[in-house]
């Protein structure tokens, strides 16, 4: 877990070549959000968290990663992939008939990495909070991480896990927020717009930690590096994480149309061209 | 009779007395509650093990995620509502966190039925067994009395899998000896019988025996087995009386539709057609009344055993 920023650079331009081939493979999946999301996982895998391999479904010891807007499924897989959890070739199964890796994620079949099925939204957040109150049971004192969508937030149980965290100051849990503005209708504004979320996580007795360049690899590890530090002090940690839907493929940002569509094979072409690598090693 | 009145409880109590023994006989069996500690009988478990509790106040879908995260590492968590909350209101929340995850989540759903009584429809849920019996890989166990819920409390912290339990609120005879082991799963032959099978879950259990014990004296002979688990249900124990009998009468605190009287059906239609009676809810709410009132309007009680089992013999 010691790779450079260069490594991870690099990894995550593989990555987001894997989401969308797996995803032009089926004609389906949601490319735009994990595009979104692919400095998170690098960076979070690749150098934040503490986690052990051979994977076990208990987690003793290590930092646990929960995903909460399990759509975005080829992100997880492929960083999961990436980091020797299971083998890379098994991406081509996305989707497809007797496949470990399901359109949303599923403990189900076994995939390693897995440790909760999500899918159905706003239940992410209570199953890591039950999570770290396991690890503070078992005096361990490794962390629990989740991520959501913003659109996730408009979920009523999401709120309860909120008031519940704070009150219970779940202080070994940092919960990151995919902060793109956009949802399946449009943009989360038009749909049902959040407010001040800022100020509403603040007000449920959050500590709030806000980033606007949630593209960039050297900055999303610093600003989970510094929601680590804030862990331990009483109050859960929550990272208001700004990113771009699609990110790294033109025609796929500034726009909501790619939350859950395929690109056809000319747009695949087009995407990879942009996200050329030296010594690309697609599955 | 061969069953006496031992006593009168609650079957809710049971399930109190089962957790607290649990507080000190399995380290990782945690327990949630939102909000009901003194209806679910929480109090003992709480006393002996505070750490191992958490009130997650009204929020029984927070409730049901956090009870999925905690298995993660190994704890046991009995979670504790009202049936309806422990249910219909977290359906999704019970599917995928839970059931879908595979997670060994133990949800003990009080005030089940429509014995909860003056509170009424609201609360009365009629379609919980249905609701989780659909859930593939969920276990499904409505007690009789105190000392099966006690039992069964104990016996589930020991199974590998999610676990719906289902108990009441008003007081009821006790009747099941002490020390009748439960085992998940098996049905119990309670008195053997010739001429009607009856087969009872829950409430509705001591109104079969009292139905059978009243019918023996007009000379006829019921077989009364009780199904606790309802799933996976004990086709055996069913299978062997009605190949006696040929005639079967299903008896629950439920709506026709979904509760036991329709496993048992849809297991004889494939296995063995069987002429069948059910005493069941028919398919609607409830109101607000005493347990003994509404069991009687809605009939569910010995009573309503006796006319299933004459209607059966007259056909």
């Amino acid at each position: 877990m010691s790779k450079s920023i260069e490594e991870l650079k690099h990894l995550a331009t593989q990555i987001r070549r894997d989401i969308l081939r797996m995803v032009n493979a089926v004609n389906s999946g949601h490319p735009g959000g994990s595009l979104g999301c692919t400095e998170f996982f690098t960076a979070l895998y690749g150098k934040v968290m503490n986690y052990k391999l051979p994977f076990t479904m208990e987690g003793k010891n290590e930092d646990l990663f929960f995903l909460s807007n399990g759509h975005i499924s080829p992100v997880f897989y492929s960083t999961l992939a990436r980091f020797g959890f299971f083998p890379v070739s098994e991406l081509a199964t996305f989707r497809k008939l007797n496949s470990r890796l399901q359109g949303h994620p599923t403990t189900h079949d076994g995939l390693p990495g897995v440790r909760v099925a999500s899918g159905s939204l706003g239940q992410g957040l209570s199953v890591a909070i039950g999570a770290a109150l396991g690890k503070k049971l078992d005096g361990d004192h490794n962390l629990v991480f989740s991520l959501h969508g913003d659109g996730e937030l408009q979920e009523g149980q999401i709120w309860e896990a909120l008031m519940f965290a704070s009150a219970k100051k779940v202080d070994n849990l940092i919960a990151t927020i995919d902060y793109n503005g956009r949802q399946i209708d449009g943009d989360t504004d038009d749909v049902l717009n959040l407010g001040d979320l800022h100020a509403k996580l603040e007000a449920f007795g959050w500590k709030v930690l806000e980033e606007k360049n949630g593209n960039d690899m050297e900055t999303v590890i610093s600003i989970l590096e510094r929601a680590k530090a804030e862990t331990g002090n009483g109050k859960p940690v929550v990272i208001m994480l700004h990113t771009e839907m699609g990110f790294g493929v033109d025609y796929m940002m500034g726009t909501h149309a790619w939350h859950g569509k395929a690109p056809n094979a000319e747009q695949l072409e087009k995407a990879l061209q942009q996200l050329q690598l030296e010594a690309a090693s697609d599955y | 009779m061969k069953y006496q009145v031992l006593d009168k409880k609650d079957t809710r109590s049971g399930f109190g007395a089962g957790l607290a023994e649990l507080a000190d006989k399995n380290p990782n069996v945690v327990a949630l509650c939102a909000d009901l500690i003194g209806s679910l009988k929480m109090e003992k478990f709480i006393e002996k093990a505070p750490e191992r509790f958490f009130q997650v106040g009204i929020a029984e879908a927070n409730m049901m995620g956090i009870a999925a995260g905690l298995t993660i590492n190994g704890k046991i968590p009995f979670t504790g509502t009202f049936a309806n909350f422990s249910t219909s209101r977290v359906y999704d929340q019970i599917r995928q966190s839970i059931a879908y995850s595979e997670k060994n989540v133990k949800i003990c759903a009080s005030h089940a039925g429509i014995t909860l009584g003056e509170d009424g429809a609201t609360h009365q849920v009629l379609e919980d067994i249905g609701m989780m019996k659909m859930l593939p890989g969920m276990t499904v166990i409505n007690t009789c009395d105190y000392n099966q819920t006690k039992a069964a409390t104990l016996a589930i912290a020991d199974f590998k899998g999610p676990v719906y339990l289902r108990f009441g609120r008003p007081v009821v005879p006790v009747f099941i000896p002490e020390d009748m082991p439960f085992e998940i799963g098996k049905g119990i032959l309670l008195q053997e019988g010739t001429d009607v099978t009856i087969v009872a879950t829950g409430h509705l259990v001591w109104e079969s025996l009292v139905a059978a014990d009243e019918l023996e004296k007009e000379g006829i002979s019921c077989e009364v087995i009780n199904i606790h688990t309802i799933k996976p249900l004990d086709e055996e124990i069913i299978l062997k009386s009605v190949e006696k009998t040929g005639k079967i009468v299903t008896a629950e605190e439920h709506n026709y539709i979904g509760g036991l009287g329709e496993s048992v059906a849809g297991m004889l239609s494939r296995k063995r057609p069987t002429k069948q009676q059910y005493v069941a809810v028919n398919d609607t709410f409830g109101e607000s009344a005493t347990p003994e009132e509404l069991m009687h309007k809605y009939k569910i009680d010995a009573a309503a055993v006796k006319e299933a089992v004459k209607r059966i013999l007259e056909k």
